[in-house]
């Protein structure tokens, strides 16, 4: 190494000096932090495929251990005691190597936590699972709460306290912090600000009470850029104080749902709701009843594609929707919004009416404060508020409108009146509205702290920066949709030298050096839920159970909704610009993610990009096709944006997607994409009317799984309505042709022969299927990504998906049938069919991919040499090949990550969905050594654990009373491509929704396609196979 | 010395059908036995290098050093430089797989089932034909081996060797016959050219000068003198060699053809597919042989060996097969409809009208309209024209093969799944590599063996018409 790169062992040591536990670094230079190490993180391109390139040598890598094992002793001195963790389901004492434990924690975004059960092994949590008690859960979860375990492991997380750049330990920072404090004590506090996310953690909560009591010069302000102020100004308007609303789907016939993307990721409640809507539209024989879904939205989400109405629409003409809808309610004088809206609305209205108590009109967080009052009025005057709506206390401890808040604050700073800025997890720079300029704003605040997950654009230009732990690391506690509180438990020490935000908000108060456990405890020692017994005993069920028992909010009482004055609608005319987080990456802080970068998103099925979206017939007015480069000007700014046609936009709307355009996430993250922040202002953080777009020239490539959009007219998604089936329940068997009724064979068997061969193939006790039910899903993507955690999926970047060599084991294909303007969507989650007569096997020439006796169709990876003719011969095209060495071999944080039962794939070798036989393999042992058979239920497999509609169900089709058994015994149940003869174990609920006669009588899909240039094929018209044909055959 | 003794052919003996037709045009007139021997001979025992050969010599060679850097480069990065992807699996590779072996039919179809056939017009062609097979094979067996993601594990798991995991290939798969069909196809191919070149080689021995020179021809030759026991358990041997390649002929493009259709891919999955597939191996591989014929032919000035005759007979098997190809297009978009499988239909409804409609109407016009001016006369004796018509085919053949292979894989059955491909640079760096590879063991060839059959062009000098004819 060269004089004037000599490393900086001063600073390394500083660094370390604090560090618990063993930290993971890859090299001198990046423990260093220097700037050749910087720049060797910004030039890698963010596709794990490269790093394969660079193999440690052997030498450097001996070096390196080396390094490491003298380091090693200086991180010991300051271990910290051990603090106990309580596992969920089984005592410490069942700790078997090789046996994995569940531990119930709770993952908070944007102030509202969900209930996850995380997997452990031998101390590495690998997974996260849905907590089945906990009420935000239902033992589901969202695409990024399976997607945060690989952020817990992101080698770019920051790993040390700095200032200026260079590390310090933390008492520095305590002492410095201490300094500031003593000074500002002088003058009340005066002067210091606290800049954090939604606070929900009632812990934190309590800490931000009594710092501000003791400095009441101080102001605490919150900033998120996708929040729920709108929500609470609602309840604001219509009942004189802020509120906090959620919904009981489960008890709801009629949801008419307005510019809410209820079941995206990261909105509040999204898991229940989607679970508890399915649940109220599931297919069965004797169903009699099916709630009905209508929803108006700009953007098509994952409730719209599943709606049984969608009406394409536009963000700034909801509020005179909801007004129409109340008028219509209350039997007043209903305004005209067009000649499909009334149709749609009055339905509505209708359905609504003859409802009254168990409709729900649901508005999105995202629509002015207004419009969710007048939606309470409508909920009021339909006698919803208290069966199918709740009123409770806000979850977030401070319910203050957030744009405002953080608007006075960079007034302040402006002003010269902020000397001590502490932002709290949060990333004002990159998320805060535009126009506030926040980063200009902030280098004139005197001392500026920032602790977060990462060093990230806030970070920059901040002097102190303190990481934060991730919630897999940490002791807090959260609210859920409905308040329930739970507790927030690590599952593994700091893997760096993170602070949790109870221990870093504790410098600011009385007592500065405290641990988060004692803070958490303390809170709720005091609190009434533990009144009354033994708080060992409280603290421990509630940590074990993943709850807090009886913490929900109750329901508030409220008063007539006061109904707000009309907003004049706003002046300009030109394109409708309305912001929505990104569906994979939220706000933006999943940007250095890979397998959420990876993921398609679900209704565009972009990877690695962002686009602004548009409506396919705005499109072709202004000239524009997928991927060419758009100027959006609007309020004077610019941004430079592909542009994406999305079929089922409303018309003269742009959807612009916030969270890509990072440019300190990480490796990972940087440079992916547009930042749509740079166009948001505060006055219309959410959506505004009077942008101008112009094509500038030039194409964005990007990255899309799904190329083809229409099934072409095969019956792959077979749909029904709700009336059609009650006539013809076996409607999925008219749709499309059958399989072969007769195994065909070549050999004469005598019937001895016969009964031999029967003998020798005795069915088994098991055998494995898998039915998929299309009338639930909604596309989430929960389940892509927890194939992903659960078998250790390679990342592999935007160059090779671009060239078709997406590794998902699951994809959900999306089709679009009928007008492109307001098509119908379909979601069909495609994995492997497990095919009892494989097309794949035959032609292995190795005998590389095999056929269990339980029905599995197995894959040899050691037996594999990759000829790929497996996946050409697979009509569901399903399998996925190592193209170059995906899998990242080298990172060493990623390794902890791995699921240890599933093997890390190699180059040259297939690999695909093996109805996870890890798991069905831990069931088998655990139950041979119990003596009994495998239960029903006992095996989920990672997609059907996350699915938040209990899509997919899994099991034993031998046995005739199990789940499975009896959904494939469904008049649905069809099997996709079954015609091929290929036997699939994975089958189909066909779908149904329930339009309403008045609107239409059939749905979008069912008519008449435009015409295709397809050549007649006698015996069979192409075109009756897409439409309905309920004769017997 | 066997050069000097014209031998008592069998070839020549059962005169009376072959007297019939004057030998005249497979042979310019004016030759004896000295003067073929002399003319062929030449090319290779002349000292030092002509400059065209070693002209092409060199570029042949550079671009056979462009298919090393390819194929190292692709063991060090993997299958992923190149273009293939899911849901087209297969891409250049398999493409050029079938293109190599096809070539090779026509060596194989000229040795062997000429030669029961008696057809004297082989004769001239008959060696350089069979060197191209060998070539041929060796670059078409490269591509299967290379393709797969683990080429060092595929280079033998494939073949069926006792091991101690008691794990055989499995025998269903038709890339295991292909391992089959192929080896046993190279097999047979080079047994049946060296033994061919035996003679040949003797008389190589006999009249190089140089004592090296001599000494390898010599070794090669095995000891050959000319003896009739010699060329009696030739004839022999060559006659059962025929035997045995002549079925080869048509069961390895039948069997290569398996691996589409046995596959479910609609576009691969059709019974025509043997006999069509056999009929265009041997149309491309006449292709080649003129497209190597008419220049070697002009260079080494051969065209008293290389007839009109010749060239005229390539030009007709190769129109005929030409219209059974064409008769195999016509059939898949026929069964397309009549089938009444909405997949079928799709499949080449998508080939004429989908992504790739290019590939598919040029391959129509290369392989189904140009050759059909090989009715005309004028077109079969205009060697510049044929040249370019044989040129064409070549590549009509290849894009057959990515007509099949790429077109049908990425329009399958789920419309979700569908995808472009596209070669990549390392594709093209490949497949030309392999066309340098070839050529550059064509040059080597050329140099070092009689290019044409010595022996068997000395049985219809006249000279030896004469001698059998006047009785012993």
């Amino acid at each position: 190494m060269s004089a004037d790169k000599t490393l900086d062992l001063a600073s390394i040591r500083a660094r370390t000096a604090d560090a618990r536990g063993r930290r993971y670094w890859q090299s001198l230079e990046e423990l260093a932090d220097t700037e050749a190490f910087g720049d060797f993180v910004k030039r890698e391109f963010p596709a794990h495929a490269s790093e394969w390139l660079d193999p440690v040598g052997r030498r450097g890598f001996l070096k390196l251990m080396g390094a490491s094992m003298a380091l090693a002793g200086a991180t010991a001195c300051t271990r910290q005691p051990d603090e106990a963790i309580i596992p969920y389901v089984r005592t410490p004492e069942d700790v078997v190597p090789g046996k994995p434990l569940f531990f119930a924690t709770t993952m908070t975004l944007a102030g509202v936590g969900a209930g996850l059960l995380a997997e452990s092994h031998e101390g590495r949590p690998t997974k996260l699972e849905g907590n089945p008690d906990h009420p935000s859960s239902s033992g589901a979860t969202d695409a990024l709460g399976q997607g945060a375990v690989l952020t817990l492991y992101d080698p770019d997380r920051s790993q040390s306290i700095t200032y200026l750049g260079e590390a310090r330990p933390w008492a520095s920072f305590s002492q410095a912090m201490q300094n500031q404090l003593a000074e500002l004590k002088a003058l009340n506090g005066a002067g210091l600000r606290f800049l954090s996310s939604t606070v929900g953690s009632p812990t934190l909560g309590a800490q931000v009470k009594e710092i501000l009591a003791a400095l009441p010069g101080a102001r605490w302000h919150q900033y998120e850029a996708v929040s729920r102020e709108n929500v609470y100004g609602g309840a604001a308007l219509a009942f004189g104080e802020p509120a906090d609303v959620h919904y009981k789907l489960d008890q709801a016939d009629v949801i008419v749902v307005l510019d809410a993307d209820l079941f995206g990721a990261g909105v509040a409640g999204n898991v229940r709701y989607a679970r508890d809507f399915a649940n109220g539209r599931r297919i069965r024989k004797a169903t009699a009843e099916m709630n009905r879904l209508y929803v108006a939205e700009p953007t098509p989400t994952a409730a719209g594609s599943i709606a049984d109405h969608r009406l394409p629409f536009r963000a700034s003409q909801i509020e005179a929707a909801a007004r129409a809808i109340l008028a219509g309610v209350e039997g007043g004088a209903v305004p005209s919004l067009g000649d499909a809206a009334d149709k749609f609305f009055a339905a509505a209205v209708k359905d609504l009416v003859a409802a009254k108590g168990k409709g729900v009109v649901i508005v999105g967080d995202r629509q002015p404060a207004a419009v969710h009052a007048v939606a309470h009025a409508i909920n009021q005057s339909l006698g919803n508020i208290g069966t199918t709506v709740v009123l409770t206390d806000p979850i977030a401890v401070d319910a203050t409108s957030q744009t405002a808040s953080l608007t006075s604050l960079v007034a302040d700073m402006n002003a010269g009146q902020v000397q001590l800025l502490v932002m709290l997890d949060v990333n004002p720079v990159f998320t805060a509205p535009v126009d506030l300029d926040f980063a200009a704003a902030l280098k004139k605040v005197r001392t500026r702290v920032h602790a977060g997950l990462f060093d990230d654009e806030t970070a920059e230009l901040s002097q102190w920066h303190v990481p934060t732990t991730h919630f897999l690391e940490e002791w807090s506690d959260a609210r859920g949709h409905d308040g329930t509180a739970s507790i927030v438990q690590p599952l593994i020490l700091p893997l760096y030298q993170g602070k949790s935000l109870h221990e870093v908000a504790a410098v600011f108060s009385a007592k500065p050096e405290r641990n988060g456990l004692d803070v958490v405890k303390e809170f709720w020692q005091a609190q009434p839920q533990a009144a009354g017994q033994d708080f060992t005993k409280f603290w421990r069920k509630s940590v074990h159970d993943g709850l807090i028992a009886a913490s929900a909010l109750p329901a508030k009482s409220v008063g007539k909704a006061q109904v707000p004055p009309v907003t004049p609608p706003a002046a300009g005319s030109g394109f409708e610009v309305a912001f929505a987080p990104d569906p994979t990456l939220y706000d933006g802080r999943f940007a250095n993610n890979g397998w959420l970068q990876e993921t398609p998103k679900p209704l565009t099925k972009i990877t690695w990009d962002n686009a602004v979206l548009v409506s396919p017939a705005t499109a072709s007015k202004l000239g524009v096709k997928s991927g060419d480069n758009v100027e959006i000007t609007w309020k004077g700014r610019t941004l430079q944006a592909p542009a994406w046609l999305q079929p089922g936009h409303a018309a003269e709307a742009l959807t612009v997607y916030l969270g890509n355009g990072r440019r300190r996430s990480g490796r990972v993250g940087d440079g992916v994409g547009y930042n749509g922040y740079a166009l948001r202002t505060s006055d219309a953080p959410a959506f505004g009317v009077g942008a101008q777009v112009r094509r500038t020239g030039g194409v964005t490539l990007i990255a899309s799984t799904q190329g083809h959009h229409s099934m072409e007219g095969r019956a792959l998604v077979r749909a029904a309505t709700f009336e059609e089936f009650k006539k013809t329940p076996d409607f999925a068997h008219h749709m499309g042709e059958e399989a072969p009724g007769k195994t065909l064979t070549l050999y004469n068997l005598t019937a001895q022969q016969r009964e031999r061969a029967v003998a020798e193939h005795a069915p088994t006790t098991y055998a494995w299927g898998m039915s998929i039910d299309q009338s639930v899903c909604t596309g989430c993507s929960a389940c892509v990504v927890a194939c992903y955690a659960e078998n250790n999926i390679p990342v592999i970047g935007k160059e090779q998906v671009l060239r078709g060599r997406e590794m998902a084991w699951i994809r959900i294909d999306r089709y679009f049938e009928g007008d492109a303007e307001n098509p119908a969507i379909y979601h069909q989650p495609m994995l492997c069919q497990q095919c009892e007569n494989a097309p794949c096997e035959v032609v292995c020439p190795v005998a590389a991919t095999t056929h269990s006796s339980e029905g599995l169709n197995d894959m040899v990876y050691n037996r594999c040499v990759g000829t790929r003719y497996c996946s050409n011969n697979c009509p569901y095209k399903v399998r996925r090949f190592n193209f170059l060495l995906y899998s990242d071999w080298d990172t060493t944080s990623y390794k902890l990550q791995r699921n240890p039962n599933v093997t890390v794939r190699s180059r040259g070798v297939m690999e695909k969905c093996t109805y996870c036989v890890q798991r069905i393999n831990r069931a088998r042992q655990d139950s041979k050594v119990e003596g009994r058979t495998i239960q029903d239920g006992e095996i989920k497999t990672a997609c059907q654990q996350a699915c938040p509609t209990d899509a997919i169900v899994f099991g034993n089709i031998n046995d005739p009373d199990s789940r499975v058994s009896q959904l494939k015994a469904e008049s649905t149940n069809y099997g996709v491509l079954a015609e091929l003869n290929t036997h699939p174990r994975t089958t189909y609920l066909a779908q149904v929704k329930n339009p309403n006669a008045a609107l239409e009588t059939e749905l979008p899909g069912m008519e008449k396609e435009e015409p295709r240039a397809f050549p007649k094929v006698p015996g069979k018209d192409m075109s009756e196979t897409n439409s309905m044909t309920h004769a017997p055959r | 010395m066997a050069d000097r003794q014209p031998p008592m052919d069998s070839h020549a003996a059962p005169a009376p059908a072959g007297a019939a037709r004057p030998p005249s045009d497979v042979l310019a007139p004016g030759h004896s036995f000295g003067s073929v021997t002399d003319k062929i001979t030449s090319a290779i025992l002349r000292p030092g290098f002509l400059p065209g050969w070693v002209f092409g010599f060199v570029i042949a060679f550079g671009v056979m050093s462009m298919f090393l850097f390819a194929v190292s480069y692709l063991l060090i990065k993997g299958t992923g430089i190149w273009g293939v992807n899911i849901p087209v699996g297969w891409g250049f590779a398999i493409v050029n797989f079938v293109w190599w072996i096809g070539i090779g039919h026509a060596g194989t179809l000229i040795s062997a089932i000429l030669l029961l056939f008696r057809q004297k017009w082989r004769m001239s062609i008959s060696r350089f034909a069979e060197a191209m097979t060998i070539f041929a094979v060796m670059c078409a067996a490269v591509f299967p081996v290379f393709h797969t993601g683990r080429p060092w594990l595929a280079a033998y798991w494939l073949f069926p060797y006792p091991n101690s995991m008691n794990i055989w290939p499995n025998f269903r798969s038709p890339l295991i016959w292909d391992v089959f069909a192929v080896s046993t196809y190279a097999t047979v191919s080079i047994l049946f050219w060296y033994v061919g070149l035996i003679p040949d080689l003797a008389t190589m021995r006999d009249r190089a000068r140089p004592l090296i020179v001599k000494r390898l021809y010599g070794i090669l030759a095995l000891g050959w003198r000319g003896s009739a026991k010699h060329w009696q358990r030739y004839e022999t041997a060559s006659l059962l060699l025929a035997g045995l390649a002549t079925p080869l002929v048509l069961s390895v493009h039948t069997v290569v053809s398996f691996d589409f259709a046995v596959g479910v891919v609609p576009g691969w999955h059709a019974t025509i597919f043997p006999p069509y597939f056999v009929a265009g191996a041997i149309y491309s591989g006449f292709a080649m042989v003129l497209t190597l014929a008419i220049p070697i032919r002009a260079y080494y000035g051969m065209e008293d060996f290389i007839t009109m005759r010749h060239i005229q007979n390539c030009a007709k098997v190769m129109l005929c097969t030409g219209l059974i190809v064409l008769y195999g297009y016509s059939v898949e978009a026929f069964m397309g409809w009549f089938s009444g499988d909405p997949y079928e239909g799709f499949m080449i409804w998508n080939r004429m009208t989908g992504n790739y409609w290019y590939m598919y109407w040029f391959l129509i016009f290369c392989n189904g309209v140009m050759p059909q001016a090989l009715w005309f006369k004028k077109v079969r004796t205009n060697i510049p024209l044929l040249f370019c018509i044989a040129l064409v085919v070549n590549v009509g053949m290849w894009l057959e093969r990515f007509v099949i292979v790429v077109t049908s894989l990425s329009r399958d059955f789920l419309p979700s799944a569908w995808g472009m491909y596209a070669g990549t640079m390392w594709d093209w760096m490949t497949y030309i590599g392999t066309l340098g590879l070839f050529t550059w063991l064509m040059f080597i060839f050329l140099r070092l063996l009689p290019m044409i059959s010595m022996f068997e062009m000395r049985t219809i000098v006249p000279s030896a018409k004469i001698k059998s004819e006047g009785g012993h």
